[in-house]
């Protein structure tokens, strides 16, 4: 059944693509035990470091490790850098969609985009319209989600622009892996990614309020609890700056303060992992522990940088996804490198009937959600879950999307019987402060269940090193 | 560096040192029990060798809510296992490592990966087990978890201020602890007054020396027998024994003045640091003895605590 699927290591006639040839031979040498035991060498170390993530719905601090898997997931040099080109020409564009929609509104007057889609949808923020950000960028980092689904076919699948996770794994992969296989990266050329924080550090700081002192950076978390704290506090000291919550920040006369043992101390830029409903109390959610009272007044006085801004969620919103392409052809005049997957927007009568009819074929998302909650996946579904999603959709279908069910690509994988196929996908994070910038590489997420095709870590995913060849 | 992380970093250091010294109080506890004693009035159960350690952490009162029965067991159940007894070894591990996650970023990661290795051994810990592999090995275990993770800060950490701020919690807790062992003398019971000075005396300081691994030292400072008064004579005011209150004093009164290089008057905080500092510094054994030993020490620890108050105030929780 694997043959149905493109495969990353082997190709149709069962040889193995000539990228992963050292690997397929480190494995043929290597015996079951000796591979028993990397994977608990891997395991343990996780642990003892303490890469968790926690989960939600289970007792407050329940912490997990992401399974690790260890064959990596392997990209030609040629594929990435037609990956990379199509990644930074989308970010661009999304970049010069946020800004547009902000301000002159140039792509709805065009009628691109209807507006009401865009001025209308609970992501738009209001308090957002004729407000000058920095450097013109809204979306300083974005993790945009991408599969393969044949031989150099790629789709994105996602664009994540509020507080995208997971490039701490994506980190600390890299690191397993070079501990775990010192001779493989010895004998061949991998693209490094571990610069990552360096280039992150500097992307921030370059969208500083113009001022004559060095900018200070801080990453703001909700806290211990949050499922990404490790990330948090991973990129703060990665980075070398502070790692603070909303009670350690206050706002005076429209400037940012943390409450330091020296007395207050000036913050410019805000790498925030806080929602944007939380960030301010007095702006936003009334109820909020976790934000700064203050916080919005002080970016809209241009003195501190929020990154990413606030109001991004709107371009990443699923019933935005569809013109995405467009968006590209209207702000840059280029036709789009990497494809969308098609979607039937289900408040459209006709698609509405279609997906209807092929609920079997069709993935079926929640416009608003993220994480892998809130969707179906048409072939894996029982018949019961299909027909309670469908009275769902019928009652509200402008909450929906449908997609055809994409044949992910797979990659081979430690299981419980062995190494076996399953689906992958890939996210690579994007920088976007005076250049566009991203490291060669992301995080490949794999689906731990046979013929499952959802990868997120909270529905049972895991994750591998992503290594992209020099060539 | 944040008020809060200084916050986190002074406690992490303090939870573990707690622990340490709870492992050390209840080496002492088991030594002594297993000296002869005899309570002067039958049935009165804070006689009893195993009450000391709750009366000289103050959790007498919450021992009794939790359990009926003054016994070993139940002691051990309580001052090592207890999720209420937030001094127990197992909660002060799991806030100490708590603290260090919520921290990361402050100190090395070998730091952090020593507490959470610490941790993960220890929830997995009950009463059974620790019974069968015995009771001071499980003790030795958690000071060796303590010396571990001090050797680390030690050998990683740089010498910022975070690096004060744990030395600080580390010594204000070590001061605080060391007073409350020394104290224990004063709780345990002789079998009769007529064996002041005698055999059961002489063993139940020694098993004291002993845990606060003093014994040696005793012996190569002195090489003489055992008194009450040079015990406390080494354990008060000697300056070149490390749990000893005047070197925890001389440490806390160094690093205050390290935090406090940028400020321009001299803080109360500072003022009742350098006191205390000199009254160890200048102190007399003999006055200390005319004083009552039992009564010095209550006196110290009042003062410690204010101190911690100060330290409170001035670093950790912020007033503007």
């Amino acid at each position: 059944m694997s043959r149905l699927y493109y495969d990353e290591m082997q190709a149709g006639n069962g040889s193995v693509r000539s990228h992963y040839q050292p690997f397929a031979d480190w494995l043929k040498r290597t015996t079951a035990d000796q591979i028993a035991h990397k994977r608990e060498e891997a395991e343990r170390a996780f642990h003892r470091v303490g890469i968790t993530f926690a989960v939600y719905g289970e007792d407050a601090g329940t912490e997990r490790l992401i399974p690790f898997d260890i064959v990596p997931r392997i990209i030609p040099g040629d594929e990435w850098r037609m990956l990379e080109q199509g990644l930074k020409q989308r970010v661009k564009a999304l970049n010069l969609f946020l800004h547009d929609i902000y301000h002159d509104h140039n792509i709805l007057k065009a009628n691109v985009i209807p507006a009401e889609r865009v001025l209308g949808n609970t992501q738009y923020r209001k308090e957002m319209q004729g407000m000058d950000v920095a450097g013109g960028i809204y979306a300083h980092v974005a993790g945009v989600d991408v599969v393969r689904a044949g031989e150099g076919e790629y789709y994105v699948l996602e664009d994540n622009l509020r507080v995208p996770s997971g490039v701490s794994y994506m980190l600390e992969n890299r690191k397993m892996m070079m501990r775990l296989f010192p001779e493989l990266f010895g004998t061949q050329a991998i693209k490094p990614v571990e610069h990552y924080p360096d280039l992150l550090l500097e992307n921030l700081r370059g969208v500083a309020p113009s001022s004559n002192e060095q900018p200070e950076v801080a990453v703001l978390t909700p806290g211990a609890y949050n499922s990404a704290y490790f990330e948090h506090a991973f990129l703060a000291q990665q980075m070398g700056v502070e790692l603070v919550e909303g009670q350690d920040l206050f706002v005076q006369n429209d400037a940012v303060y943390m409450r330091t043992t020296r007395g207050p101390h000036r913050v410019h830029v805000l790498y925030r992992r806080v929602d944007d409903d939380f960030l301010d109390p007095r702006a936003f959610r009334a109820d909020s522990t976790l934000g700064v009272p203050g916080l919005f007044a002080a970016y809209r006085a241009g003195k501190v940088t929020l990154a990413n801004a606030i109001g991004t969620g709107v371009a990443d919103d699923k019933s935005i996804y569809p013109f995405v392409p467009d968006m590209i052809r209207f702000y840059l005049t280029e036709e789009p490198i990497l494809n969308n997957v098609p979607t039937f927007q289900l408040r459209k009568q006709d698609d509405l009937r279609y997906c209807l009819e092929h609920l079997a074929e069709l993935v079926v998302k929640e416009v608003h959600g993220a994480g892998g909650y809130g969707m179906l996946v048409g072939p894996a579904a029982s018949s019961a879950e299909r027909e309670a999603f469908r009275s769902r959709i019928v009652s509200q279908p402008e909450k929906y999307i449908a997609q055809p069910t994409l044949a992910l690509s797979t990659c081979p994988t430690f299981t419980a019987s062995g190494l076996a196929p399953r689906h992958i996908d890939l996210r690579p994070y994007v920088l976007s402060g005076k250049t566009v910038n991203l490291v060669p590489g992301g995080l490949t997420r794999v689906a731990l269940r046979e013929g499952s095709l959802v990868v997120n870590s909270s529905q049972g995913g895991g994750t591998k090193d992503t290594w992209v060849m020099a060539d | 560096m944040l008020c809060r992380t200084a916050n986190e970093l002074y406690w992490m250091a303090r939870h573990i040192e707690r622990a340490e010294n709870t492992a050390r109080l209840l080496d002492v506890t088991y030594r002594m029990s297993m000296l002869p004693y005899e309570a002067i009035e039958p049935g009165l159960a804070w006689a009893e060798p195993w009450a000391v350690p709750l009366i000289t952490s103050g959790l007498a009162t919450e021992f009794y809510e939790r359990f009926p029965q003054l016994t070993a067991e139940n002691v051990l159940r309580y001052m090592i296992l207890d999720t209420t007894n937030p001094s127990s070894i197992n909660c002060c591990l799991r806030a100490a490592r708590e603290a260090a996650r919520s921290v990361r970023g402050a100190i090395t990661s070998e730091m952090y990966e020593d507490l959470n290795s610490a941790w993960l051994e220890a929830r997995v810990q009950d009463f059974q087990r620790i019974q069968a592999s015995g009771v001071s090995e499980f003790l030795d275990w958690v000071k060796m978890r303590s010396h571990l993770f001090r050797g680390v800060t030690f050998g990683t950490m740089l010498r910022d201020e975070a690096y004060h701020f744990i030395r600080l919690g580390t010594h204000i807790e070590r001061a605080d602890n060391t007073a409350r062992i020394l104290d224990v003398k004063y709780h345990t019971l002789l079998p009769s007054a007529a064996d002041v000075g005698g055999a059961v005396d002489y063993y139940q300081w020694s098993a004291l020396l002993r845990s606060v691994s003093g014994f040696e030292s005793y012996r190569k400072i002195y090489s003489d027998v055992i008194t009450p008064r040079r015990v406390a004579e080494l354990l008060i005011l000697r300056k070149d024994m490390p749990r000893s209150l005047h070197s925890c004093m001389s440490f806390i009164h160094e690093t205050l003045e390290i935090l406090c290089d940028n400020d321009q008057d001299t803080t109360e905080m500072e003022r009742a640091a350098g006191e205390l500092h000199a009254r160890l510094m200048y102190g007399r054994t003999d006055d200390i003895i005319k004083e009552g030993l039992h009564e010095y020490l209550m006196d110290f620890l009042d003062r410690i605590y204010e101190l911690g108050g100060e330290v409170n105030k001035h670093f950790l929780v912020p007033t503007y």
